[in-house]
C-alpha cells in the first residue's frame, strides 16, 4: 500500500498527481473465504479490516451489491457521540469513540474526525430532568458530559434562539466536547484500502441472491457471480438484513424505515459544533465546506425505496427554523433517504442466529454511522472467536425472547 | 406525499391526516399467559418487513379516527388497496397483480371510488 502524507503529496505534485495507486483492488471471487461479509459500508469493512489487522484472518470477502459505501455510510449526518444512557450501550459507543481518536493514524487515511462538541437541548422540565440524569450515567460510565446553562449555550452557539420568548424556550443541554463529526465516504474509503492492503478481497456488483444451509449450518452463498463457500458468515446489511434473514429461514425484531436528511448551499462559517434537539426534533451542523447538514427522525412507514415524504422534511425544517431564526431563507440544495433497520429497543443486534455460522450485525437504526470502528472492532473478534464479544454480548438477539432490552429509546429519548 | 383513500370516510386524503401503525393481521395470542417466552417475544417484536407488498395497519388520525388497513409496495411506494379492519388484501405477496376473479370488481370500485371523489 501506498501511504499517505504530507510529503507523498508534494512528491506527487512534481507529476501532476498522475500516478496515485488505485486505493484497492478490483478481483474477481475466489471459490472459497474463511470468511464472508456481505454489506460493503463503513461497519462491513470495518469488520474485515479487524478481522485482518487484529485477528490475523486475511481470507475474507467483502460481498457489495452496489458500490463500497454507497448506502447508510454515504446518507447520514455524520455525527458521533457516545452520550447514552445505560451502561451496555454507553460501553459500545464509548469504545467506538476511542477508536474514533486514532483512527486517521490507524488506517493512515483523513477520515477528518472534528471532535467540535455536540449540544442535546432540552426545552422542558423534563428534558432537564432526563438530561441531568443521562449526563450523571455519562459520567459515572468515564464518558465526558456536562450540563450547559442557556448562558452557556448562547456563547457557543450565539446564532441560536435562546430567548425565553421563543415558543419552545432552551432551558439548558447536555454537552459532550470529544463528540464531532467525521467525514463519512472517507470513513468508508479509507477501511476498504486498508482492508485491501491486509489482503481482503472486496467484491463490488455482487449481490447475495441466498444461502448455502446444511444441517442448519451455513456453508456458503449464492450470489449473481456464482457461489462462494466460507464456513463463517456476517451479515452487515443494515436497512436490508431483513431480507437476508428471510433468505437464510428466520425473521428479525427490525422495521427498514426511510431516514432523511439534507443539506443547505455552502455558507460561511456560522456553526462551529453539532446541536441536537429532541424535543422540537431537529439537529444540524455544518460542514468544513460550509454546508449545513440538517436531520431528524424517521418516516414513518416501511420503506426500501431510499427516499421518504415531504411532511417529514417539512416538520425538520420547522424545527431547524425554530431553533435558528437566521436560517429561515437558507437554501436547501440536496434531500435524501437512507434505509435504517430499526429495533424495538433503538439498539443493535450483534449476534449469533438460528443458522450456524451465520452472524448479523443490524439493528443499528438511526444511529449507526458513529459507532462504525465498535462496531466492526466487536462483531470481527465476535467472528473470529465464535462467541460473543463482552461489548456486544447485551445486544444478542435472544433479548427479544429473554425481556432484557436495553431501552435506550424509551428512557433516554435520545435523538441519534 | 401520500395521498391515501380512507373507507370509512371514502375520500383521498393528504398523508398527513394518518399515521401508520405497523404490520397489519397480527392476531393477538388467545391465552398471552399460556405463551412461552418465544411465542410472546414473536408476537411483539419479530415483523415481516419485507422488500416488496406489505399489509399495514393506519389509523386517520386527524379524519374519522379509525384504524384501517393498505396494501402497499415498499420499494416503490406505491398503494395498492385500502381496506376495512376484519377485511382481506386482494393484492398479495403470491398475487401481486390482484386475485383474478376479483379484478373486476377491483376496478369497477375504484371507478365508483373516483366518481365519489368527484361528487
Amino acid at each position: 500500500m501506498q501511504r499517505y502524507s504530507g510529503f507523498g503529496l508534494a512528491k506527487h505534485a512534481l507529476s501532476h498527481h498522475e500516478n496515485w495507486e488505485r486505493q484497492w483492488r478490483n478481483p474477481t471471487p475466489k471459490p472459497q473465504y474463511d470468511v464472508i461479509i456481505i454489506g460493503g459500508g463503513g461497519h462491513g469493512l470495518a469488520t474485515a479490516y479487524y478481522l485482518a489487522k487484529e485477528h490475523g484472518i486475511r481470507n475474507v470477502a467483502v460481498l457489495e451489491k452496489g458500490w463500497l459505501g454507497g448506502g447508510n455510510t454515504a446518507r447520514n449526518t455524520t455525527i458521533v457521540r457516545s452520550n447514552y444512557l445505560w451502561d451496555e450501550s454507553a460501553a459500545l459507543y464509548e469504545h467506538a469513540i476511542k477508536l474514533w481518536e486514532g483512527l486517521s493514524q490507524d488506517i493512515n487515511y483523513n477520515v477528518m474526525f472534528s471532535q467540535r462538541g455536540v449540544m442535546n437541548l432540552a426545552h422542558t422540565l423534563q428534558d432537564m430532568r432526563d438530561v441531568q440524569r443521562r449526563v450523571n450515567a455519562n459520567r459515572l460510565n468515564g464518558i465526558d458530559s456536562v450540563v450547559l446553562t442557556p448562558e452557556q449555550i448562547q456563547e457557543i452557539v450565539p446564532v441560536m434562539d435562546c430567548s425565553k420568548n421563543a415558543r419552545y424556550p432552551i432551558l439548558g443541554a447536555s454537552w459532550q466536547p470529544r463528540a464531532g463529526v467525521a467525514r463519512h465516504d472517507a470513513v468508508a474509503w479509507g477501511y476498504a484500502r486498508a482492508a485491501d492492503a491486509l489482503g481482503v478481497d472486496l467484491l463490488q456488483n455482487t449481490e447475495v441472491t441466498g444461502f448455502k444451509i446444511r444441517d442448519g449450518r451455513v456453508f456458503g452463498v449464492h450470489t449473481n457471480r456464482g457461489d462462494i463457500e466460507a464456513k463463517t458468515i456476517g451479515c452487515v446489511a443494515a436497512g436490508n438484513s431483513g431480507v437476508l434473514a428471510k433468505m437464510a429461514g428466520f425473521k428479525l425484531p427490525l422495521e427498514s424505515h426511510p431516514l432523511q436528511a439534507l443539506v443547505s448551499e455552502p455558507l460561511k462559517p456560522v456553526l462551529d459544533t453539532v446541536v441536537m434537539s429532541n424535543h422540537v426534533h431537529g439537529y444540524i451542523n455544518q460542514t468544513d465546506k460550509g454546508d449545513l447538514v440538517i436531520g431528524a427522525g424517521i418516516d414513518g412507514y416501511n420503506g426500501y425505496g431510499q427516499r421518504g415524504s415531504y411532511p417529514t422534511v417539512e416538520h425538520t425544517l420547522q424545527a431547524i427554523v425554530e431553533m435558528f431564526p437566521i436560517f429561515s431563507r437558507v437554501r436547501m440544495n440536496r434531500q435524501w433517504g437512507g434505509i435504517v433497520d430499526t429495533c424495538p429497543d433503538a439498539c443493535p443486534i450483534l449476534s449469533a442466529t438460528p443458522v450456524k455460522g451465520l452472524f448479523f450485525n443490524c439493528g443499528w437504526g438511526t444511529g449507526g454511522f458513529k459507532a462504525t470502528p465498535g462496531s466492526g472492532h466487536v462483531f470481527a473478534w465476535t467472528l473470529a472467536k465464535n462467541q460473543a464479544h463482552p461489548l456486544a454480548a447485551p445486544f444478542s438477539i435472544n433479548r427479544f425472547h429473554t425481556g432484557a432490552l436495553v431501552d435506550e429509546h424509551g428512557a433516554a429519548g435520545v435523538a441519534h | 406525499m401520500f395521498h391515501i383513500y380512507c373507507p370509512y370516510c371514502e375520500e383521498h386524503r393528504e398523508e398527513e391526516e394518518f399515521h401508520p401503525k405497523g404490520q397489519a393481521h397480527i392476531a393477538r395470542p388467545e391465552e398471552p399467559e399460556a405463551c412461552s417466552d418465544e411465542e410472546w417475544g414473536d408476537y411483539l417484536f419479530f415483523r415481516d418487513n419485507p422488500r416488496g407488498i406489505h399489509h399495514e395497519l393506519w389509523v386517520h388520525a386527524v379524519g374519522c379516527r379509525k384504524f384501517f388497513n393498505i396494501t402497499r409496495h415498499t420499494v416503490s411506494y406505491a398503494i395498492l388497496e385500502t381496506y376495512k379492519m376484519g377485511e382481506l388484501p386482494r393484492f398479495t405477496a403470491e398475487f401481486p397483480e390482484g386475485s383474478l376473479s376479483e379484478k373486476v370488481t377491483t376496478e369497477a370500485e375504484a371507478m365508483s371510488r373516483q366518481e365519489g371523489v368527484k361528487a
